[in-house]
């Protein structure tokens, strides 16, 4: 990898992440888009979850990571705090991971 | 250490580990490691960055590799418009917040329910994944391949379960559900066919199903 590929990778992320907060600024929006804005990271998060428990590359894999999260699922239904929901997903996780070899 | 405090450093030791291996598999793809340590500093953004590495890992070229890196980094756009409100102040204020608008952070942010609590969360969450990913990092460039599989310790299911208990709250607001499920639905289609990241950037559409 060249530094400057590095660099012009670096400048590009970052303006992804910045575009917001230096556009929309100190303004105050109409309520409608503060709601937009409440909720435009909601199908994102329902996407990563997704994608992240059942997913590797371009195939649909199940393996620990659902054990995991179903656990976690429930800890949450059970209003878990989020630390005992995230230990107890990896460590189910980590069980099946380790049976399953 | 308040609530928000210890969950910013739960997640920042998971992110930690995961940087372990970012900076193990950096130096193997050749990359020096001095580039490695510099990529997580102004890069960081995680599943970017492993991108990058990989496919030049796979003989892939630059631009490849950069174009697949950046499919993964351009959902932080929409978690910038997110965290816009929480990030207000001086020019310089939200320049240096910008950098730590990724997907924990913003997680972290959006489940509090109030603004002073996710202005906090963002912050406190940004700051903790920023410091372990890169301290992470480095150890893994020095120390090279003598660390195990972030699988073996259950962390691969640790992200998922982490999203999963901070949009639930986020749940309550009127619509949430349907574009939550929404934007499941639009990746789990585009999976199989999509280069990784688009999944999760043409999720964000999924917002139209809360009609808001």
């Amino acid at each position: 990898m060249t530094w400057a590929a590095l660099l012009v990778l670096a400048g590009c992320a970052y303006a992804m992440k910045a575009a917001g907060p230096l556009l929309l600024g100190d303004r105050e929006l109409p309520p409608r888009w503060n709601r937009v804005l409440g909720l435009v990271a909601v199908p994102l998060f329902g996407a990563l979850i997704l994608v992240q428990t059942i997913t590797d590359g371009n195939h649909y894999v199940i393996d620990s990571r659902l054990a995991g999260v179903a656990v976690a699922a429930f800890a949450v239904w059970r209003r878990a705090p989020f630390v005992a929901v995230v230990v107890a997903a990896a460590a189910t996780a980590a069980g099946v991971h380790a049976l399953s070899g | 250490m308040s609530r928000i405090g210890r969950n910013a450093l739960a997640i920042g030791l998971a992110t930690g580990a995961y940087g372990v291996s970012f900076g193990v598999l950096s130096v193997e793809s050749g990359l020096s490691l001095l580039q490695t340590v510099a990529m997580s500093l102004l890069v960081f953004t995680g599943a970017t960055q492993f991108s990058v590495v990989a496919t030049i890992a796979a003989g892939g070229g630059l631009p490849t590799a950069l174009g697949n890196g950046l499919l993964l980094a351009a959902r932080n756009t929409a978690y910038g418009f997110a965290m816009a409100p929480f990030l207000r102040g001086s020019l310089v204020r939200r320049l240096v917040g910008s950098q730590i608008v990724i997907d924990e952070s913003t997680a972290m942010a959006r489940s509090q329910d109030d603004a002073r609590s996710a202005r906090r969360a963002l912050l406190l969450t940004g700051a903790s994944v920023y410091v372990f990913w890169n301290a992470g990092t480095l150890l893994g460039a020095l120390a090279g391949d003598a660390i195990g599989d972030p699988a073996a310790f259950g962390l691969d299911a640790m992200f998922p379960a982490a999203f999963l208990a901070l949009l639930a709250p986020q749940l309550r607001q009127p619509g949430a559900p349907r574009a939550a499920v929404a934007g499941a639905l639009i990746a789990a289609l585009l999976v199989p066919f999509t280069p990784a990241g688009v999944p999760i950037l043409a999720a964000a559409l999924g917002v139209l199903a809360a009609r808001p």
